[in-house]
C-alpha cells in the first residue's frame, strides 16, 4: 500500500482565477521519505493542506495511505488525520497556554487510536522527549521558556507520538541556523524511522534535498507553471 | 473534556483580561439580582407596614403624602387636627379603636410619635401582628417612652436611660427640650417596619415639652420644670393623624365619606389597603426604569466580553491552525468559543450573586435609614436562577459571533498559519 497516491490533481482556490496546483501524478511508497522543494508561493502548503484532507482536490483522484480522501465526509477526514497524521509546521507549533507535555501529547486527546499506540502517555511523551535531545527540560514548563529549536523538537515529539503513518513537516527549519537544522533533521529522521513512519517534508531550501532519498521541485511537476 | 480543559488552561492564559471581563460582568449581574431582589423585598415591606387598620385619617392633603407621614414616618403634614375633631370624630358607633398620631420632634435623627396606650394595643402590621415589647413595658407616666428596635440597638439605649427631644424633625437639630428628658420604660421587638425607627412617647409628655414654646420658637424667660408642667392642663390642642379601625369593615367607605365630607376642618380619610398601592404603583414606575438599566448594564457586560473575545479571534488564529492539525474538527472550534463564554459568565454569575448579596448587605443600613424598611439577607432564589440562566444563555448566544467566525477561518486557513 502506497502512502501517497495522486492522479491528474487539480485544486484552485476559490477566489483564484485560475489552478495553484495541477499534478499528473505522484505516489510515494512507506518509508519513501520525500523532500518537497518550491519557491515561495509554488503552493507548498496547499499541497500538504490537501494531504492532511484539509482541502479537497478541485477534481482528481487522491489517495492517502490507500485511503480515498474526496470519499470521506469532513468529520471523517479530521479524525482520519488526527489519527494517522503528524503535523509540524514552519514555527509557532505549540499552543502557548499548555505545558511542554500537554502539547506533546495533545494529538491523543483527539485520537482514540494514536492514545493506544502511544500506551502510557506522560512516560511515552518523557521518552520521544529524550530520543529528540530534551531530556533536561522540565515537561511541565511553559513552551514560551523553550527557544525556538527547542519549540521545533517538542513539535517533533507530537508529530510523532502514538506512531502516525505519515508526517507532513511545513518547513520547519527554517526559523533555525544550519547546524540546529541539520542536527533537528537528523532527529526527525532517526525517529520517523525508528517507529516506521513515512516522511514528507517540503521547503524552499534546496539544501536540504541532501538529506532525503527523494525530492522534488514543485514548479517542475506542477503542471499549471507552464500554461 | 480536552475542550473544556483547552478553554480552562486558555483563559488562565489571559487572566488579566479575563479577570476584568470576567468582573464586569459579576457587577452587572449583581446590580440586575440586587435591584430585582430590593424591589421584592420592597413590596413585601411596605405592603407589610400596616394591617388591621380600616382608616387613615389627617388633615386634607394628597393620599400618598399622608400615608406616607402617619405610616411612614416620611415628610412632614402640612395641617393638623383639632383634638375637638378628633374626638367628636372618634365617637362614632361604627368605630371600634382609633390611635391618635402626634409628629413633628425628633430624637438624633428618629422621628417622635405622640400617641396613648391605643396603639400598642389596637397596632397591627404584616400579617395582623400585634406589636410586642422585647424589654420593659408601656409608657404609664407622661415623661416615659418606648423605643423602636432600631433606635434602642443603634443608639446604645436600655431600659431606664433619659433621652431628651429635639424641636423639630432636621438631622442635627440645635433646639432641644432639653429640660424635660424622657425615661425609657420599653424596648419594642423587631418589626421590620419603620416603626423600628420611632420614638414613642405619651400625647401628654409632647404636649408638655411644648407648653414653654410658641410657634417653633421657645419663649423667652418663661421656663417651665417638668414637675410644674405636669400640673398644667396637658390634654393636646392637636394631633397630626389618627388610625382608625372599624366594628365591621364594610363600613369603611361610610365612615370615609363622613370623614371627608366633615365641616369643623377639611380633613381626609383614605384606605390604606387602596393608598399602599398607589404608592407602590408610583414606585412601579421608578422600578421599572431601574429594571430596564439594569439589563441594559448586563448587556453592556456581555457585549464587553463579546468585544474582548472578538479582539483575541487574530492572534489565536494560529491556536485554530494547531489544533485543526492535531485533528480537532473545525466544530471543535466553534465550541471552543462557546465554552468559553459560558465559563465566563457562570464564573461571572457566582461572582455576580456573591457582590449581590455584599450589596444588599452593604445597602441594608441606608435602605433602612433611607426607606425605612429592612432588607433580609439576600439568598439565591428561583427567580434569580431564571435571571442568570437568562443571562448565561445570552452570553452563549452572542458566543456563536466569534465561534462562528474562526469556524469559518479555520476552515480557510486550514494548516496555513497566519499571523
Ligand atoms: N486561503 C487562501 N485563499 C486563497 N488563495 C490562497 C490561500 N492560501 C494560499 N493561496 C494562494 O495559493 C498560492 C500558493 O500558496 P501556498 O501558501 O500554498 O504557497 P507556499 O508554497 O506554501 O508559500 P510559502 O513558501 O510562502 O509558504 C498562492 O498564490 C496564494 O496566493
Ligand atoms: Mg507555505
Amino acid at each position: 500500500m502506497n502512502v501517497i497516491e495522486l492522479n491528474e490533481l487539480q485544486f484552485r482556490w476559490a477566489n483564484q482565477p485560475k489552478n495553484t496546483l495541477a499534478l499528473p501524478e505522484l505516489s510515494l511508497a512507506q518509508g519513501e521519505h520525500l523532500f518537497i522543494r518550491g519557491s515561495s508561493g509554488s503552493g507548498k502548503t496547499t499541497l500538504l493542506n490537501l494531504l492532511a484532507g484539509i482541502l479537497l482536490p478541485t477534481s482528481g483522484h487522491l489517495q492517502v495511505l490507500g485511503q480515498d480522501i474526496t470519499q470521506l465526509s469532513t468529520a471523517a477526514r479530521d479524525r482520519f488525520r488526527a489519527d494517522h497524521l503528524g503535523i509540524i509546521f514552519q514555527q509557532f507549533n505549540l499552543l502557548p497556554y499548555l505545558s511542554v507535555l500537554d502539547n506533546v501529547t495533545l494529538p491523543c486527546k483527539f485520537s482514540k487510536r494514536r492514545q493506544q499506540q502511544a500506551g502510557q502517555l506522560a512516560a511515552t511523551a518523557l521518552q520521544l522527549l529524550e530520543q529528540l535531545g530534551l531530556a533536561q527540560i522540565n515537561p511541565s514548563t511553559a513552551i514560551t521558556q523553550l527557544s525556538v529549536g527547542q519549540q521545533q523538537r517538542v513539535a517533533v515529539a507530537r508529530a510523532l507520538i502514538g506512531k502516525p503513518e505519515l508526517i507532513i513537516a511545513d518547513e520547519p527549519t527554517s526559523a533555525l541556523d544550519a547546524d540546529t537544522r541539520d542536527s533537528f533533521l537528523k532527529l526527525l529522521f532517526n525517529q520517523a524511522e525508528a517507529q516506521g513512519s513515512t516522511l514528507i517534508f517540503v521547503s524552499h531550501d534546496p539544501s536540504i534535498a541532501q538529506h532525503f532519498p527523494r525530492s522534488l521541485d514543485l514548479q517542475q511537476v506542477n503542471q499549471v507553471w507552464f500554461c | 473534556m480536552v475542550l473544556l480543559k483547552l478553554t480552562l488552561r486558555s483563559l488562565w492564559n489571559r487572566r488579566a483580561t479575563v479577570l476584568l471581563t470576567i468582573v464586569a460582568i459579576a457587577i452587572s449581574v449583581a446590580l440586575l439580582l440586587g435591584v430585582n431582589y430590593i424591589r421584592k423585598e420592597a413590596k413585601i415591606s411596605f405592603l407589610s407596614t400596616i394591617s388591621g387598620t380600616d382608616l387613615v385619617v389627617g388633615a386634607r392633603s394628597g393620599s400618598i403624602q399622608l400615608l406616607l407621614y402617619s405610616v411612614f414616618r416620611i415628610g412632614n403634614a402640612t395641617n393638623n387636627i383639632s383634638w375637638k375633631s378628633y374626638q367628636e370624630l372618634a365617637a362614632n358607633p361604627l368605630i371600634d379603636w382609633t390611635i391618635p398620631l402626634s409628629l413633628g420632634d425628633s430624637h438624633r435623627g428618629y422621628r417622635v410619635l405622640g400617641t396613648n396606650q391605643d396603639y400598642f394595643r389596637y397596632y397591627r402590621f404584616a400579617d395582623k401582628r400585634p406589636l410586642e415589647l422585647a424589654q420593659g413595658q408601656v409608657f404609664a407616666g407622661a415623661f416615659d417612652t418606648v423605643l423602636g428596635a432600631e433606635v434602642a440597638r443603634q443608639l446604645g439605649y436600655k431600659l431606664g436611660d433619659k433621652i431628651v427631644i429635639a424641636h423639630g424633625t432636621s438631622e442635627v437639630s440645635t433646639a432641644l427640650h432639653a429640660d424635660k428628658p424622657f425615661t425609657v420604660t420599653g424596648i419594642l421587638k423587631p418589626t421590620g417596619t419603620p416603626l423600628d425607627r420611632t420614638v414613642h412617647i405619651t400625647l401628654e409628655g409632647l404636649e408638655a415639652v411644648h407648653l414653654d414654646w410658641v410657634a417653633g420658637t421657645k419663649v423667652n424667660g418663661y421656663n417651665l420644670s417638668a414637675e410644674q408642667a405636669l400640673q398644667k392642663n396637658l390634654q393636646p390642642k392637636l394631633i397630626t393623624a389618627f388610625l382608625v379601625g372599624l366594628k365591621s369593615r364594610t363600613a369603611a367607605f361610610r365612615v370615609q365619606r363622613e370623614i371627608n365630607d366633615y365641616k369643623r376642618e377639611p380633613l381626609l380619610a383614605i384606605l390604606p389597603g387602596v393608598a399602599l398601592a398607589d404608592l407602590w404603583q408610583a414606585l412601579n414606575m421608578f422600578e421599572t426604569v431601574l429594571r430596564i438599566i439594569s439589563a441594559f448594564v448586563v448587556v453592556a457586560g456581555l457585549v464587553g466580553m463579546l468585544t474582548t473575545i472578538l479582539s483575541t479571534l487574530n492572534e489565536r488564529r494560529r491556536e485554530m491552525a494547531i489544533l485543526r492539525a492535531v485533528g480537532a474538527h473545525p466544530y471543535h472550534i466553534l465550541v471552543l468559543f462557546i465554552l468559553e463564554t459560558l465559563v465566563l459568565t457562570l464564573i461571572g454569575c457566582l461572582l455576580g450573586m456573591f457582590l449581590a448579596y455584599l450589596l444588599v448587605w452593604g445597602a441594608r443600613p441606608w435602605v433602612l435609614a433611607e426607606y425605612g424598611f429592612y432588607l433580609r439577607t439576600w439568598l439565591p432564589d428561583l427567580d434569580s436562577f431564571n435571571l442568570l440562566a437568562l443571562v448565561t444563555g445570552f452570553g452563549a448566544l452572542l458566543s456563536l459571533l466569534p465561534g462562528i467566525i474562526a469556524y469559518r477561518r479555520s476552515l480557510q486557513d486550514g494548516l496555513t498559519i497566519r499571523t
